[in-house]
C-alpha cells in the first residue's frame, strides 16, 4: 500500500531560511533558480558491464549500467528487442533509504525513465532482432542511486541515456540450423543502435517558486514536482507529476517552457560527453 | 507491433463512434458498500471501478502515525479477471505499485489531513473491469468515496485521460485507443481550485499538442466534476425524504 511519506525534521526547521534564499532568486548553493549544478560523467566504472556510467550532479551520484543478453521477444512484439529498466535506491545513498526490494519511489523512477526512452523510440529496438519471433537482444538497464542530494530522476536519465549510447553489443554467432545464438563478450558487434537522445527536466515547486535541480534539503520542502522528458527533436516524450502538492495550468505552462530550454541544454551536454 | 493496428479514426469518428472531444457514458453511485465508511462505483464506458474509504482510524502499525496529520494510504488493484485477454496475476505488479502512489498523490492535496493527527485514512481502489482510464476512474471514484465517508476536503478531485490516436487529440481513451494510440495523458484536478493534482504522459506530443490536450482534459474534468456533485447531492436528498 502506498503511504504518505514521513517528512524529515531538519528541512522543516530550515524551511524559512531556504524559502528566503529562494525568494531572492537563488538556490542555497548560490546558483540561479533555473540552472543545474555541474554535471560530471565518468565512463566504464564497471568494466564487466556492456556499458556503465557514473553521473555526478552536484553531490548526487547515480550509476547506470547495461547488460545485453540473448532472450525471447515479448509475444505481442515479436519483431522488436526488449528493454528492461530497473532502479534501486541503495542504503548507502542516504540515511532514509532502507535495504530491501525497490520501493514505490524506485519503481516510479524506473518506470518514468522506461516510458520516456520507450515512447521516444530512443533505442532502435526494431534493430535488435536475431531470429525473428524467437531470439532478440534483451537490454537490461539498471540504475543505482549511490548518493542522494536531490533531483534523482534527471541525474538517472542522463546516466541512462549515456550508458545506452555507449553500450556495446557482444560479438555473436547464429547457428543457422538450430537457431541458437552464441555470444562472446570479449569482442563486440558494435554499439547499441540509438535513434535519438532524451533528457528529462524536473521542475520542483517550493513555496510559490519553480526551480530545477534542487539539493536534497530543498527537495525535502518542495510540495510537488513535474518531470518532463524532452527528446532531441523537441517533442515531449514523457511526464510525471509527483508529490503532495498541486500545479496550476499556468505553472504547467511555465514548467513546459523551462523544460524545453533546459532539456535542450542537457542534451547538448550529453552530446559533449559522448564525443 | 502488437498485432495489426486497427484504424482508430474514420471520417472524424472514433472506433466506438465518439467524436474526438466526447466522453464515454458515465454512471456514478455512492454508498455501495455497507462496511466501508465511504464507497463509490464509477463506470465510464466499459471501465468499472470500485473505491472504498476507511477512516480516519487508528494507525496500525503505530510507528507509521504522524503527529501533525492523518496519513493517507492507498492501494490500487486490478481484479485478476478484469483485463482484456489473459488473466492478470493477482500478485501486485510494478504498474499497480506506481499507480497506488500516483492515485494517493492525486487525492492528498484535496484532503484536509491536518484535522485528524495520528490517524490513517485508507483508500482502496479495485478495478472490476478494465477498458482504459482505470486510474482516472479510480481517482474520480475515490474522491466520491472520501466525500461519502464525510472526510473534509477542499474540493473534489475529478480525472480523465486525453491522448493522441491516428494523429488526433482525443478525450477519454478506451483500451484499444490506449494500446494503439501515440500518446496517453491522464490528468486529475480540483476544478473549483483550478489546481492540477496529477498529470502523466505516456507517449509523444509536440508542445502545441500538449497545450491543447491539457485544455481538453480540463474541460472533460469539469463535466465529470458536475456529475460527481450531482451524485453526492442525490444521495443526501434521498436521506432527507
Amino acid at each position: 500500500m502506498s503511504s504518505t511519506p514521513e517528512t524529515s525534521i531538519i528541512p522543516k526547521i530550515k524551511m524559512n531560511a531556504i524559502l528566503n534564499v529562494l525568494a531572492k532568486g537563488y538556490h542555497i548553493d548560490k546558483r540561479p533558480l533555473l540552472s543545474y549544478r555541474q554535471i560530471d560523467v565518468i565512463k566504464n566504472i564497471s568494466p564487466n558491464a556492456d556499458s556503465s556510467v557514473l553521473v555526478k550532479l552536484g553531490y548526487t551520484q547515480v550509476l547506470a549500467g547495461v547488460k545485453i543478453e540473448v532472450g525471447q521477444p515479448f509475444p505481442d512484439n515479436p519483431e522488436e528487442g526488449v528493454l528492461i529498466v530497473n532502479a534501486e535506491y541503495i542504503p548507502a545513498a542516504s540515511p532514509t533509504f532502507e535495504p530491501g526490494p525497490p520501493d514505490e519511489n524506485a519503481i516510479e523512477l524506473a518506470r518514468v525513465i522506461d516510458r520516456s526512452i520507450r515512447e521516444s523510440k530512443a533505442v532502435a529496438l526494431d534493430k535488435l532482432v536475431l531470429v525473428p519471433g524467437r531470439k532478440v537482444w534483451v537490454v537490461w538497464l539498471d540504475i543505482y542511486i549511490l548518493d542522494h542530494d536531490g533531483n534523482l530522476i534527471d541525474a538517472s536519465m542522463i546516466a541512462s541515456i549515456i550508458a545506452l549510447a555507449k553500450a556495446r553489443i557482444p560479438y555473436y554467432e547464429i547457428d543457422q540450423v538450430t537457431g541458437n545464438v552464441k555470444i562472446d563478450r570479449s569482442k563486440s558487434a558494435g554499439l547499441l543502435p540509438l535513434n535519438k537522445l532524451v533528457s528529462s527536466v524536473t521542475i520542483y515547486k517550493i513555496g510559490d517558486v519553480l526551480v530545477v535541480d534542487p539539493t536534497a534539503e530543498e527537495e525535502a520542502i518542495a510540495s510537488a514536482s513535474l518531470t518532463i522528458a524532452i527528446s532531441e527533436d523537441g517533442n515531449i516524450v514523457g511526464m510525471q507529476k509527483r508529490g503532495l502538492g498541486t500545479f496550476t495550468e499556468k505553472e504547467i505552462e511555465q514548467a513546459l517552457e523551462i523544460s524545453l530550454s533546459r532539456g535542450k541544454e542537457i542534451i547538448e551536454t550529453i552530446k559533449k560527453f559522448l564525443s | 507491433m502488437k498485432g495489426s493496428k486497427p484504424q482508430l479514426i474514420a471520417e472524424g469518428k472514433r472506433i466506438d463512434g465518439r467524436g474526438p472531444a466526447d466522453l464515454r457514458q458515465i454512471r456514478m453511485e455512492v454508498g455501495v458498500l455497507k462496511n466501508a465508511d465511504g464507497s463509490a462505483i464509477v463506470e465510464i464506458g466499459n471501465t468499472k471501478v470500485l473505491a472504498a474509504v476507511y477512516g480516519p482510524r487508528e494507525v496500525v502499525p503505530r510507528h507509521e502515525e504522524q503527529v501533525d496529520r492523518a496519513i493517507i494510504r492507498c492501494r490500487y488493484r486490478m481484479l485478476s479477471f478484469s483485463t482484456m485477454g489473459e488473466r492478470k496475476s493477482p500478485a501486485p505488479s510494478r504498474r499497480e505499485i506506481e499507480l497506488s502512489k500516483v492515485i494517493r498523490e492525486a487525492l492528498e492535496p484535496a484532503i484536509i489531513s491536518s484535522q485528524f493527527p495520528r490517524t490513517a485514512i485508507d483508500i482502496f481502489v479495485e478495478v472490476l473491469n478494465a477498458d482504459g482510464g482505470t486510474r482516472t476512474a479510480g481517482i474520480t471514484a475515490a474522491s466520491l468515496a472520501l466525500a461519502d465517508a464525510g472526510i473534509p476536503m477542499i474540493d473534489l478531485v475529478a480525472a480523465v485521460a486525453v491522448g493522441k490516436v491516428d494523429g488526433v487529440i482525443v478525450l477519454d481513451l478506451n483500451e484499444i485507443e490506449d494500446m494503439y494510440g501515440e500518446a496517453d495523458m491522464p490528468v486529475a484536478a480540483m476544478p473549483s481550485m483550478g489546481k492540477i493534482t496529477m498529470i502523466q504522459l505516456n507517449g509523444v506530443l509536440t508542445p502545441e499538442e500538449f497545450r491543447y490536450a491539457l485544455r481538453l482534459a480540463l474541460d472533460g474534468i469539469n463535466k465529470i466534476y458536475s456529475l460527481q456533485k450531482e451524485t453526492l447531492k442525490k444521495k443526501f436528498v434521498e436521506v432527507e425524504e
